[in-house]
């Protein structure tokens, strides 16, 4: 029983990192860029989430409002991630891989940091310094589910089911259209894609505002399941899913869902370890010896990375 | 070359050439790889680009696609000057194939042309995610487009197959069908037939004329010389980057000089060199 209750939180702690290791996986797959910004697009997300749900007057916290927040979210960590992509990233295209990195280390710093200073100066707004109270739900959060002894929140649940949908409509996304196709193409050879008529830009652009939507999600279900949000939760979510994302194989996307849930599940388990190297105390040390033995005896990921293949 | 010939005034109209290179020349640092070659190929023509190894066929090709902008020079695509951005180049209706293959190896073969399909296709992220009546027409004709793209090529049972895992052959007929998916009006086929057995070659060249019998014009890049001169209507021959003749395929067949640019003759010649020391007088 302990057993299964460890692995359903491990799953709903897995599917926000699987929707977040999304985004790093889409943007590696098309440029090779680790955007090590993308922590700070998820937290993004949670601050828009929240910044709409207070503009609206009222603080209604009818079940309506969710898709408001998630709109809301969702622009803000869009156009946050092609401001970031216009700005510090598309300058770089051509410079050595060294140099997008290290901007991606400073983006990330500056949201933060842009997000602690600014976001309590809006009038009506809370003080971001601290972390903030997210406004809880009616019906994904609350009484939790009980069934057979093993309690189910409802923000879990929902996140789950968030990333459910999330990767089914990627999936058709992926496979099923014109720009899908286009970003297949690039991720696999982008002069050829660009000799073939695709424009190269706007289909990067696509994968960064994909990965940034998806982290919008998790930025609110996030809230939804910590009842509070902070400047700087983007950090360690967004290291564990880079972890997610290398564990399934970088660059493939049903690796990154996959290595999110494994994670999860392998930081979940971590508890049941006896001695002074177990408890949840412990579980970050778990996740990444997880991340060190894949890399050592599986680089290219679970699921193995994209494949390489240029003439 | 001086006046478009049964068009009277209208230089532009649908009789006039389809592409003019106008002293198109491509430094890369010292090196000159293109020098001033001019050059027009008309709607309906196949015109054959030969040289020797280096000879600057290849990128005198990456000139015409806007892959290189030429140094000096113009290229006018069906009456005007092209941007040196490939994606322009593809969509005013200029294709081509790559002398090594360069499929997206781990799309199917109908995924690979219907990628071809982007250039005239518009369906944007949000009518993606929507997927209403238009997004769904548009993707089913892609679809359709691209089935018959390669049931023309001779392809049509390969629509699931991963493009790497293709013959040799049939990849590089995926090549010119995922080029035709971009509806050009000029394909350009950098070495369409290397690596093929003489049957395979035979196929292309049936093929080709095919494409060429749409209203389509070609260019083709080519070291087979049966095939070139059995193929074109005209034969460009490169030779240092320079123009070295223009003409018919049995002009440029017998032209002495062609076949001194293929053979080699003078200095390089090992017999040449040792009847020239023979006879004092090098520079035969």
């Amino acid at each position: 029983m302990e057993f299964l209750q460890q692995l359903v939180n491990g799953l709903s702690l897995g599917a926000l990192y699987a929707l977040i290791a999304v985004g790093y996986t889409v943007v590696y797959g098309i440029v090779q860029l680790i955007n090590f910004a993308h922590g700070e697009i998820f937290m993004i997300g949670g601050f828009g989430a929240l910044a709409v749900w207070l503009l609206v007057p009222g603080e209604s916290l009818s079940i309506w409002m969710l898709p408001i927040m998630l709109i809301g979210g969702m622009l803000a960590a869009v156009g946050v991630a092609l401001l970031t992509e216009r700005v510090a990233y598309r300058p770089l295209r051509n410079a050595p891989r060294l140099a997008p990195l290290i901007t991606a280390i400073g983006v990330s710093i500056f949201l933060q940091e842009f997000v602690r200073l600014f976001f309590g100066r809006i009038p009506g707004f809370p003080d971001s310094k601290r972390a903030i109270p997210f406004p809880q739900i009616e019906y994904v959060t609350g009484e939790a589910f009980n069934i057979g002894g093993v309690t189910i929140q409802r923000a879990a649940l929902f996140t789950l089911v968030a990333l459910a949908i999330c990767a089914g409509f990627l999936y058709v996304f992926v496979n099923k259209t014109r720009l899908g196709r286009a970003m297949q193409a690039t991720s696999q050879d982008p002069d050829t894609a660009r000799l073939m008529g695709i424009n190269v830009d706007k289909i990067i652009m696509v994968a960064f505002a994909l990965g940034a939507a998806l982290a919008a999600v998790a930025g609110l279900a996030h809230g939804l399941r910590y009842t509070n949000i902070d400047f700087k939760m983007g950090f360690l979510a967004g290291l564990k899913a880079f972890t997610a994302a290398v564990l399934g194989g970088i660059g493939n996307i049903n690796g990154a869902v996959v290595g999110g849930l494994v994670l999860g599940v392998v930081e979940s388990m971590a508890t049941f370890i006896p001695g002074q190297f177990g408890g949840s105390a412990w579980k970050d040390v778990w996740a990444f010896v997880l991340l060190i033995l894949v890399l050592v005896f599986r680089p290219q990921g679970l699921l193995g990375a994209r494949v390489v293949d240029r003439a | 070359m001086t006046t478009v010939q049964g068009t009277g005034t209208a230089a532009l109209s649908v009789d006039g050439p389809i592409l003019v290179a106008e002293h198109v020349t491509m430094r890369f640092g010292g090196l000159t790889a293109v020098d001033s070659v001019s050059f027009r190929v008309m709607p309906g023509e196949i015109v054959g680009l030969i040289g020797p190894n280096g000879a600057g066929k290849t990128t005198f090709f990456n000139c015409l696609t806007g892959l290189y902008l030429p140094t000096s020079g113009r290229v006018v695509f069906n009456g005007q000057v092209l941007p040196p951005k490939p994606r322009k180049v593809v969509q005013a209706g200029m294709a081509r194939t790559f002398q090594n293959i360069r499929l997206f190896s781990n799309m199917t073969a109908l995924e690979n042309v219907m990628v071809g399909r982007y250039c005239r296709t518009s369906a944007g992220p949000f009518t993606s995610i929507i997927r209403g009546p238009k997004f769904r027409r548009e993707e089913r004709e892609t679809r359709e487009r691209a089935q018959q793209l390669l049931d023309f090529v001779g392809l049509g049972h390969t629509t699931d197959s991963l493009a790497r895992n293709l013959p040799y052959g049939d990849q590089r007929r995926l090549e010119i069908a995922r080029a035709l998916a971009t509806d050009p009006k000029l394909v350009l086929l950098d070495e369409p037939t290397a690596g093929m057995n003489p049957q395979e070659t035979r196929q292309a060249e049936e093929l080709i004329f095919k494409i060429r019998d749409q209203g389509l014009a070609v260019v083709v890049i080519e070291h087979d010389m049966r095939f070139i001169f059995n193929l074109c209507d005209r034969v460009l021959c490169l030779v240092q980057g320079k123009a070295l003749i223009e003409g018919t395929p049995a002009e440029v067949q017998s032209d002495p000089r062609v076949i001194e640019a293929y053979i080699g003759t003078g200095p390089d010649d090992a017999a040449a060199l040792e009847s020239e020391l023979e006879e004092g007088q090098p520079d035969a």
